[in-house]
């Protein structure tokens, strides 16, 4: 069952024209496919991240209901779904009117340049279409053997704890881990022959444990992944709690491959989550270019005006990454076109010549593209903020006012502003956790320790996703954090929620 | 076959029902009604279930925005996690899911059966009502030009030409004139409906507090729309009571507050009139709606409204609907006359207790789930 097909005809010509315009700028991109299809389809695509298959679970029905009631109650419209592919895959809505066609496929060549050449996706699978495919086979045959309702009672608990990862992993190459393997080997024969007595207890007492993790497995794991393992003891701190569980509970062989398949959609989907200012940005940077520079029929301005604006509105209770991405993209353009940054051009204080400044550098085109490709939204946005731009795009942040029971405008200093933006995309807006200890009071209770950062944790929230770790530990778990100003350890035995302090 | 994600559908839709993995039923954001907000403005909830995670508390965290405004003002209401329509990848919005439309009625009512699972009414009886409808099937030669007929127009016009001789087949130039114009007119049919008609008995007794009357108002409301999308004419009319029972005009049955004891049986003595006097049962879908707070004023009276119910009100109806509100002095003795009479499932006689406003809903799904 096909339910969208291949451009052909009209758009097939627009898709030449714009394409030949994307490399004309100098955009480097995975080869593009477009295809077409109805506003069902791509409510479908869009509830499964843009995949045209997953594994089977209700959370896919749940997106999937809003944004068709969305779509039917004329609340919401999607114009364009893109995935991160080799080759790239998009979709267009059939319904869109031709200038829509022209933005929507403007845009894609941006998102498909930052796909290719931005750093955070480099090692990305880009063969994701077929794993993501396998993934659901590979489910749908656990839901046979096993049940279907066991089966996905297992990914919701396994989904709780999605959002637990570490940035760092998405560098983690299997060539780089056996690298480190190999040093770590050299490491222990080099201890071996100086044979620390203290030291050989304690690898003793580990390689105990590990038996005794490991009785609980029916089957070994791949054995270059094991010997990877034992060379990290159960209390190593990690923040990529999936990973860690899969090496240290006990659990079912099934049970470890499904969070090793949500594990790595998870780390897959990460990027994105990193780089939405930037990638909606640099997308829309680049549509706004070809559009206006070259594409656009003059039949069809006051349409690209009225849609261009709404994909940029501003609000006061969010920020809309695609306005402060373009903005922040044109910035930076500008800056580097005119030498508006460095030393000099900072230590000046003449508000007039400072104004006018032009060095006649003419690099801006150069420095977007070199941003484009080495930064994420944090590094981004810590470098290349500047109090003019927050004071010209209206920025401020606001908090709550529990006298008025309203959210109100708190500040619009330039500090105050960043600081929140950072904050907010500190760990892509996720907060940090990470395994302390796997073998806490020596009683093999788990320790996760929040590290807070000023933003207490929802501990109604905390209280049900510490009840599905332990489903999956089946042993205590306990939460390090800071709740009202206190140090707290939040513990769940199976039967109780209560803190320590 | 169909998509996959079909299949999670449903099944998400049963979780959300509380049908199937109980477990999960806790997570579902609750808000299941449909609120009115202004004339035409309606808050549609999207149910949601939040898988939980680690996440920071929502107030503490405060947040960013964009515009113009000074410190101190307001950002308007609560964070909107759907302030983003156009361009994007499906987003992490996180937050309750309730949006806020503008619908029109008939809208409104098909999106309350399809929240609530409403069968469409089978209405009995022969189609009486006469009811004319303009249909455009005719063909005229004066009208507005919204109107015109582009092709028997030109059919017009080349019949002419052909007929004048002034068609030439080497140049098949059509020109009509004025005389050529063909419009679209109108024909009157009779059409004829079925007629339905629900009266509303309310109790207005001293326990009748405003909160009683405000669950009877909005129940009604839902109750009205959903009729009248399914019946094209439907009447409607209103009797209070206390002891003694009135007819009464819209704004007074939501207003009123009488006080005094109840005599039910006044209430469907005067429903019984009605029917006799203007609604024929054979011609009309009769629908009879009681809400009270259960508390009749004697045995004997109850006595007296059960073989009125018998004898002249439940042969007549389409379905009888008694609604119990639970008012601050409990919920009273009526009910379960009622279901010690009828028993709980009957064919022409639908009782439900409403406990406070969120049993609205599910009371409405009660009354009108059986498609009668």
């Amino acid at each position: 069952m096909n339910r969208s097909k291949p451009i052909t005809g009209e758009l097939l010509a627009l898709k030449n024209e714009i394409e030949g315009y994307a490399i004309g700028y100098g955009l480097d991109f995975f080869p593009q496919v477009f295809e077409v299809c109805d506003y069902d389809t791509i409510n479908i695509l869009a509830a499964q991240g843009g995949f045209p298959s997953r594994y089977p679970h209700w959370k896919f029905g749940m997106d999937y209901d809003q944004l068709s009631k969305g779509y039917t109650y004329g609340l919401q419209k999607i114009y364009e779904m893109v995935i991160n592919t080799n080759p790239c895959y998009a979709y267009l809505l059939q319904a869109n009117n031709w200038v829509d066609q022209k933005i929507v496929m403007a845009h894609v060549y941006g998102h498909n340049d930052f796909f290719k050449n931005n750093a955070w996706f480099s090692n990305t699978n880009r063969k994701m279409m077929d794993v993501m495919a396998n993934h659901g086979t590979k489910i749908r045959r656990y839901m046979e053997r096993y049940g279907y309702d066991t089966v996905e009672t297992f990914i919701d608990k396994v989904l709780s704890l999605e959002n637990l990862l570490d940035i760092n992993e998405l560098f983690e190459t299997s060539s780089l881990k056996r690298h480190r393997l190999e040093l770590n080997q050299q490491q222990i024969v080099e201890n071996e022959d100086d044979g620390y007595l203290i030291d050989d207890r304690s690898q003793a007492l580990k390689s105990f444990m590990r038996t005794k993790a490991r009785l609980n497995k029916k089957e070994e794991v791949k054995v270059d992944e094991e010997e990877y393992v034992a060379e990290k003891p159960l209390s190593h701190k990690t923040k990529d709690i999936l990973g860690y569980l899969i090496q240290y509970a006990p659990i079912e062989e099934w049970q470890a491959d499904i969070i090793g398949i949500l594990r790595e959609e998870a780390y897959y989907f990460l990027p994105q989550r990193m780089t939405k200012i930037m990638n909606e940005g640099w997308a829309s940077y680049w549509h706004s270019t070809i559009m206006t520079q070259k594409a656009l029929d003059a039949s069809e301005i006051i349409d690209f005006a009225d849609k261009h604006a709404g994909v940029m509105h501003m609000s006061k209770q969010n920020i809309n990454p695609y306005k402060v991405g373009i903005e922040l993209m044109r910035d930076i353009e500008y800056r580097w076109d005119r030498g508006m940054f460095g030393k000099e051009y900072n230590e000046c204080t003449d508000m007039r010549e400072k104004a006018c400044w032009d060095t006649k550098l003419g690099k801006g085109k150069e420095k977007i593209f070199e941003v484009r490709k080495s930064h994420n939204d944090i590094s981004f946005i810590d470098e290349f903020l500047t109090p003019d731009f927050c004071e010209r795009q209206q920025l401020f942040t606001y908090k709550y006012n529990p006298r008025t029971g309203r959210f109100e405008i708190d500040s619009k200093d330039f500090q105050a502003i960043k600081q929140k933006l950072l904050s907010q995309l500190t760990n892509f807006g996720q907060p940090i956790i990470e395994v302390e200890d796997g073998n806490y009071m020596n009683r093999k209770e788990l320790l996760l320790n929040h590290v807070h950062y000023g933003v207490d944790l929802d501990v109604g929230f905390a209280n049900e996703t510490l009840r599905n770790l332990f489903a999956i530990w089946r042993r205590p778990v306990n939460l390090k954090t800071r709740y009202e100003e206190k140090d707290v350890i939040f513990h769940f035995d199976g039967k109780e929620f209560r803190p320590h302090s | 076959m169909d998509h996959p994600i079909k299949r999670d559908h449903a099944r998400f839709r049963k979780i959300v029902k509380g049908k199937i993995r109980d477990n999960l039923r806790k997570y579902v954001s609750q808000g299941n009604q449909i609120i009115p907000k202004g004339t035409d403005k309606f808050t549609v909830p999207m149910p949601t279930i939040d898988i939980p995670r680690f996440r920071f508390g929502d107030k503490s965290q405060g947040g960013m925005g964009q515009g113009q405004g000074q410190p101190g003002d307001p950002v308007d209401g609560q964070q909107d996690p759907n302030g983003q329509p156009g361009q994007g990848e499906a987003g992490e919005g996180e937050g309750n899911k309730e949006l806020e439309v503008e619908l029109s009625l008939d809208e409104l009512a098909r999106i309350l059966g399809d929240e609530l699972e409403l069968p469409n009414i089978e209405p009995k009886g022969k189609k009486s009502l006469k009811s004319t409808v303009d249909r455009y099937t005719n063909i005229g030669t004066t009208g507005p030009d919204s109107l015109r007929h582009l092709r028997r127009t030109y059919k017009q016009a080349l019949k002419r030409q052909i007929a004048t001789d002034s068609y030439d087949p080497e140049n098949p130039a059509v020109i009509p004139i004025r005389r050529d114009f063909r419009y679209r007119s109108s024909d009157t049919k009779v059409e004829m409906q079925n007629a339905a008609v629900v009266i509303y008995m309310m109790d207005v007794s001293g326990s009748m507090g405003d909160e009683q009357k405000e669950i009877v108002r909005t129940e009604s409301f839902w109750i009205n729309l959903w009729l009248k999308s399914q019946y094209k004419d439907i009447e409607i009319r209103y009797i209070i009571h206390d002891a003694t029972a009135k007819e009464v005009d819209e704004q007074t049955f939501f207003r009123t507050r009488e006080s005094g004891g109840t005599l039910i049986s006044s209430a469907y003595n005067l429903c019984k009139e009605i029917i006799e006097k203007d609604y024929n049962p054979n011609e009309w879908n009769i629908y009879p709606f009681h809400f009270s707070d259960g508390d009749n004023w004697s045995a004997d009276d109850t006595k007296l409204c059960l073989e009125l119910l018998d004898n002249v009100i439940l042969p007549v109806s389409n379905v009888f609907c008694y609604g119990q509100v639970e008012s601050r002095y409990g919920s009273g003795q009526f009910y379960k006359d009622l279901t010690g009479k009828y028993g709980t499932d009957t064919e022409k006689l639908i009782l439900s207790k409403i406990k406070n406003k969120e049993g609205i809903l599910d009371s409405i799904k009660e009354f009108l789930g059986k498609g009668k």
